[in-house]
């Protein structure tokens, strides 16, 4: 194994921890902002990682091109439907979890 | 490479019992808002299933239509059920069928004698069969296209696409002649939406275009590009977008006859032409598929959305105030 080998599997695992943490915060977390706040968080990172672990693997251009037009449209759409959940919620009153 | 056959066996494994066990709580969920969300999740396993079979043409369209646009469809009919017959109504009147022990023998009977049904056609296929794919192969240089499952779907078994167009002008006659109203939501205003719906909608056209090119020789092609267009509609008319002139009113209508439509008439051409339904000639076949695709995905596109409109369309001066 090279050292991008390396580099991408250390990239790609990190990833997949972020995306680990996420998902515990999605079944822990209290309330619906706490949840969002975790998945939009974790997942985007976690994506951005392995994508560029996915990248230095790749020998062609215009797949890594793809590659980061997918992360890119991930990042934009999860953010803003994270936005639209909360808006919604917030408008049916479902309210802010207090210890 | 024995550690990496456990690892990719196992999450093979895990993946089926998974999908198994979704199917399970998905038809088992009291609550159908909950049995909508589990059925998307399950169409998202379903997706990474079909990609691991090695099809990655049927995982596409397994993701743009069984995930998101059938669950967008639920949601949406979901929405129009009676507010009075609530979930636990639903739930009681499914608990007060009739279960005499007659009928339960009844379906029980039925269940063995389909399984011995298909027992019996899974035995009775040669053990030792390579499929048509060799054919498809040998014969794709006369299809006009380079992906084989376009060549099959376009060219070999053209009548199939033929006859899916009309199931799905079909569908959207049956709903159109409940005489239901279309639900037009009042739009949630919200500049971020507003902002997403205008930067993604050229976005996913260029994206449904792409699927369609890139089908005469990749996965993609015209089921995967329409459920994509059919998403951009969804996505217009929940941020409030709504028709403005009488002429698109008929517009709409002709874009949803122009794929069934397009394909009878290449069927009757070709039929006089070269004597067999949809049998093209070979030196202009990949152009013959590009037109059909084209026309093919605007109407998919027009139908889904019209689908999840839910009723015939109407000028946003009509809406009831």
């Amino acid at each position: 194994m090279t050292i991008t080998d390396y580099l991408s599997l250390t990239l790609m695992i990190t990833g997949a921890i972020f995306f680990l943490a996420g998902t515990l915060g999605l079944l822990r977390f209290p309330d619906v902002y706490t949840r969002l706040h975790a998945l939009t968080k974790a997942d985007n990172l976690g994506l951005g990682l392995i994508i560029t672990g996915l990248i230095l693997q790749l020998e062609s251009w215009t797949v890594a091109g793809k590659l980061i037009l997918i992360w890119l449209l991930v990042l934009l759409a999860g953010g803003c439907v994270a936005h639209l959940i909360a808006r919604g919620a917030l408008q049916r009153n479902v309210r802010l979890w207090k210890r | 490479m024995e550690t990496i056959n456990l690892l990719i066996w196992s999450f093979d494994a895990l993946l089926g019992l998974c999908l198994l066990w979704l199917a399970w709580r998905t038809l088992s969920a009291p609550d159908l808002y909950k049995a909508v969300v589990l059925f998307v999740a399950f169409g998202l396993l379903m997706t990474l299933a079909w990609v691991r079979l090695d099809a990655p043409d049927v995982a596409l369209a397994e993701a743009a239509i069984g995930a998101g646009l059938t669950g967008a469809l639920l949601l949406s009919a979901l929405a129009r059920l009676d507010p009075a017959v609530d979930d636990q109504s639903i739930v009681t009147q499914k608990d007060n069928r009739p279960k005499s022990e007659s009928v339960q023998w009844a379906a029980f009977m039925s269940l063995i004698l389909v399984a011995i049904g298909l027992g019996y056609s899974v035995l009775s296929l040669p053990l030792k069969f390579k499929g048509l794919s060799p054919e498809v192969t040998e014969q794709l240089v006369n299809s006009g296209v380079e992906n084989p499952v376009t060549a099959v779907l376009l060219n070999f078994r053209g009548y199939d696409t033929l006859l899916e167009m009309a199931v799905l002008l079909i569908a959207l006659l049956g709903v159109w002649s409940t005489g239901n109203k279309p639900k037009y939501d009042k739009p949630f205003s919200s500049p971020v939406l507003d902002f997403l719906s205008r930067l993604l909608t050229p976005i996913l056209i260029l994206v449904a275009a792409y699927l369609l090119w890139v089908g005469a020789h990749a996965p993609g092609g015209a089921f995967q590009a329409g459920s994509i267009l059919g998403a951009v509609g969804v996505l217009l008319l929940l941020s409030g977008w709504r028709l403005q002139k009488d002429s698109s009113l008929l517009l709409i209508r002709l874009i949803l006859l122009a794929g069934p439509f397009a394909f009878v008439a290449m069927a009757v051409i070709t039929m006089m032409i070269e004597g067999q339904l949809l049998q093209y000639p070979p030196a202009h076949a990949g152009l013959l598929i590009l037109v059909l695709e084209t026309t093919a995905t605007l109407s998919i596109g027009a139908t889904l959305a019209a689908l999840f409109l839910g009723g015939p369309p109407h000028l946003k001066n009509e809406e009831s105030p």
